[in-house]
């Protein structure tokens, strides 16, 4: 009963023949076995990268051509080391494997990638996919790292072993693709000689569950089979998100089950586990063969320096360094040239359109609004570069080995130092890489204080208040400096402290744990590195465009009606009669204990966009517009600015308050869109919003309490 | 039946072979579909420079472990 008969083709649903239709094939491997550099090779350009629905898992779909030039879709499906899903990409995997997703097609034939350097691991997963009966194709990756440590892999008995192609391959250099297309373009694939005994103390367990999935689950039995093992190898992996809940027949079954083992003192999971490995390891005995010596490998000497607690800062620091220099250096030239163009484009439709507000409504709102965020996409480009190079090679692990123990103090692992350090520059990014981080829980907090640390668009507002802090006093450089590095500090505090709280409070999750493969290093593949970096960004513009479309029209709206009755008012006026300036008006009570009066009111509002547009707000508002960014003529027009008394609206108490405002506020629409985006609701975003305004206020009202009553 | 130890107290470069872990727990069930099992050999390669994390290599990769996550695993030589 536990031999699984060869002749049994797949599930019970009936499928057209291949020759009708595009076959689909899914690509599975785990994590770090070059699964993503075959994929790419295999499909070139020709992707198409988007959600699943109803989780954050990147959705990769490509397309190749056979040998007789017909097409092939692939399924690249996000690395797994189980199909005992354990995290929301895995259980992705898993359920588009078993026909559970009804967005994506089941997979007609599987190509199983895995790595040559450590074929066991790698098989597990293997092993569990034979389950399923389907036709697979086995495509052993790395070849050349394996005989470089010493390893001979003898590709033919194992393809004899199993029964099904087994191809050799090196994804990087293109070596054995030829061979992998042939496999793939072959109208009749045969199905593994896959049999292992399933352990007897597990084997009743096994035909009960596979016995109510099919009749409760509506499985087939060989899925059902599968399903049971996966079940009896991890209980939790049902709660998963994305999985479907089991009928109350099946769960009261794995309930019994298991109360039954506990008592008798069964270790079922490791029995289960335990017997794929011997299945394995006895494969293995006639497959790999350790020639060479066993002495350090490439990877091992750069690790000697790259994680030796000396040298290894230096290196860390000297990658972050780098990282950010390359940020705002690079990015300069493109963002000031978008600037240009999207300035001149508005110009030139000032030009040419009749005045009014259609042209109002695409100048100032549309190009004004979106504009300003793509200013910042050179920026954002260089960031996923940058990330997609370090994932690439092998570092993005080490630095999250090295910063482990000090984001262990807050409740996070190492995987969420890379995000929060691109937040630095660009939060977008930063959650965007946040999709590393496996625990759902952990991600979440990383997302959420991510926009804590200050990031490249809140520079203007500091320099500007800087420039406008002491009046009519220039002060040293120092002291500038100093101000500006506190404000950093804030933010970065202020991250930690509240990623502490919430893993204390709201995402208490289990014990994080630190369960991470460090990869051999790798040359990078530019190619791999820049594909990612524009797909990224593509998701970027197609998912947050539309949001940040949206908020810029609404932004506009509010400073443009209702009109001045006077048509020939200046834009000081204007802004002052609009919605906008009416509702700095109204917002002036909650604020005015912060010392803002209701014209930074305004600038609060409209730089909800993102911060930067606080700078342009006040030049409008205190009729200070310049061609230039000088902030010298802005900073004597805000010296000037009075309460109606006769005080000035910019002590340096104020200006101080006003960028700890910043430095907590959330004031990025681009953030919220892509928040939004990332934890699938407005729930998540709508929190962010509230708890960092909400913090920013107190703490701005505690500075600036304090400093009035301190005589400041 | 050998010394055992804790996996933690590894010394540096030396290998061990697993003995025994927490039979349940998230952590310990991938663990053994990664291939930690009783009886597989496994060496201590170093520790992060802050002393945590600690790396191992088994099955020809590399994997790291918190220490606390180390200490539930007992070796034997």
């Amino acid at each position: 009963m536990s031999q699984l008969p060869s002749h049994i083709t797949g599930s019970g649903k009936k499928r057209p023949a291949h020759a009708d239709r595009t076959p689909v094939y899914a690509l599975v491997g785990n994590p770090n076995c070059g699964k993503s550099t075959l994929f790419n090779a295999l499909t070139g350009l020709k992707q198409k990268v988007g959600n699943y629905p109803g989780v954050t898992v990147e959705k990769k779909i490509g397309e190749t051509y056979s040998q007789h030039g017909k097409p092939i879709k692939i399924i690249d499906l996000p690395g797994a080391y189980s199909l005992a899903a354990r995290s929301p990409d895995e259980a992705v995997t898993r359920d588009v494997l078993l026909g559970r997703r009804s967005d994506t097609p089941q997979p007609d034939r599987i190509l199983c990638i895995v790595d040559a350097t450590n074929l066991e691991r790698n098989l597990y997963l293997v092993h569990q996919i034979l389950d399923l009966g389907r036709p697979v194709i086995l495509v052993v990756n790395m070849m050349d790292l394996a005989e470089s440590s010493g390893l001979q892999l003898r590709v033919d008995r194992l393809e004899q072993a199993l029964g099904i192609p087994v191809i050799a391959c090196e994804a990087v250099n293109g070596k054995g693709l030829v061979e992998l297309k042939l496999a793939m373009s072959r109208s009749d694939l045969p199905l593994a000689r896959h049999s292992w005994d399933i352990p007897v103390a597990v084997a009743p367990a096994v035909a009960e569950l596979q016995a109510s999935l099919t009749d409760n689950d509506g499985r087939s039995p060989l899925v059902a089979r599968a399903e049971a093992l996966l079940l009896l190898t991890d209980f939790d992996t049902v709660r998963v998100a994305g999985s479907t809940p089991l009928s109350a027949r099946t769960t009261d079954i794995l309930a019994t089950w298991q109360k039954h083992w506990e008592g008798e003192g069964t270790d079922w999971a490791g029995t289960l586990v335990g017997s794929r490995y011997a299945a394995i390891t006895k494969l293995c005995v006639d497959i790999v063969q350790q020639t060479g010596a066993t002495g350090p490998t490439t990877s091992d000497k750069i690790d000697a320096i790259v994680v030796h607690p000396l040298w290894g800062w230096v290196v860390f620091g000297g990658v972050m360094t780098l990282f950010f220099l390359s940020i705002f250096t690079f990015a300069q030239g493109p963002m000031e040239w978008i600037g240009d163009q999207t300035a001149s484009l508005a110009n030139w439709l000032k030009a040419t359109m009749p005045e009014g507000d259609l042209r109002s409504l695409l100048t100032d709102g549309i190009i004004g609004g979106v504009g300003t965020i793509i200013t910042f996409l050179p920026q954002i480009l260089i960031l996923y570069f940058f990330i997609g190079l370090l994932e690439n090679t092998g570092y993005m692990a080490r630095a999250a080995f090295i910063m482990d123990r000090l984001m262990s103090r807050v409740g996070l692992n190492g995987k969420s130092f890379i995000p929060l350090l691109s937040s630095y520059a660009c939060a977008i990014p930063g959650i965007m890489a946040t999709r590393t981080i496996e625990d759902p829980k952990d991600r979440l907090v990383t997302i959420l204080v991510a926009p804590l640390m200050s990031c490249s668009a809140r520079l203007p507002v500091y320099l500007l208040m800087i420039a406008a802090l002491l009046p009519g006093t220039t002060m040293p450089v120092l002291t500038k400096v100093g101000i500006m590095l506190l404000m950093y500090a804030l933010g970065t505090a202020g991250a930690f402290g509240f990623a502490w709280l919430f893993k204390r409070t709201l995402l208490k999750g289990r014990p994080p744990m630190m369960i991470m493969e460090l990869p051999p290093y790798r040359l990078p593949g530019i190619k791999d590195v820049a594909l990612h970096m524009f797909e990224r960004a593509g998701l970027f513009l197609r998912k947050a465009g539309t949001v940040i479309l949206g908020i810029s029209i609404v932004l506009w709206f509010l400073t443009t009606y209702p009109k001045h009755p006077d048509a020939t008012a200046a834009a000081t006026e204007q802004i002052a009669y609009s919605f906008a300036g009416r509702a700095g008006h109204a917002i002036e009570p909650v604020i005015k204990p912060l010392g803002f009066d209701w014209r930074i009111g305004i600038g609060l509002i409209t730089s909800f966009a993102a911060r930067e547009v606080f700078v342009s707000s006040m030049g409008v508002i205190f009729g200070a517009e310049s061609a230039n960014d000088d902030t010298t003529t802005l900073r004597v027009a805000l010296q000037k600015a009075t309460w109606p008394g006769g005080a000035p609206v910019f002590t340096t108490l104020v200006c101080f308050t006003l960028m700890v405002y910043y430095v907590f506020a959330m004031q990025c629409m681009s953030t919220v869109a892509v928040v939004k985006r990332e934890t699938n609701g407005w729930k998540w975003p709508l929190f962010q919003i509230g708890y960092m305004t909400g913090t920013a206020w107190l703490v701005c009202f505690v500075i600036y309490q304090t400093g009035r009553a301190l005589g400041y | 039946m050998s010394a055992s130890l804790k996996l933690s107290a590894l010394a540096l470069g030396v290998t061990a072979r697993v003995k025994d872990f927490p039979k349940t727990g998230t952590t310990f069930v991938r663990l053994r579909e990664m291939g930690l099992l009783p009886g597989t050999p496994i060496t201590f390669i170093r520790a992060a420079p802050l002393g945590d994390p600690l790396e191992f290599k088994l099955r020809g990769y590399h994997l790291t472990l918190r220490r606390e996550e180390a200490e539930q695993i007992t070796i034997e030589a």
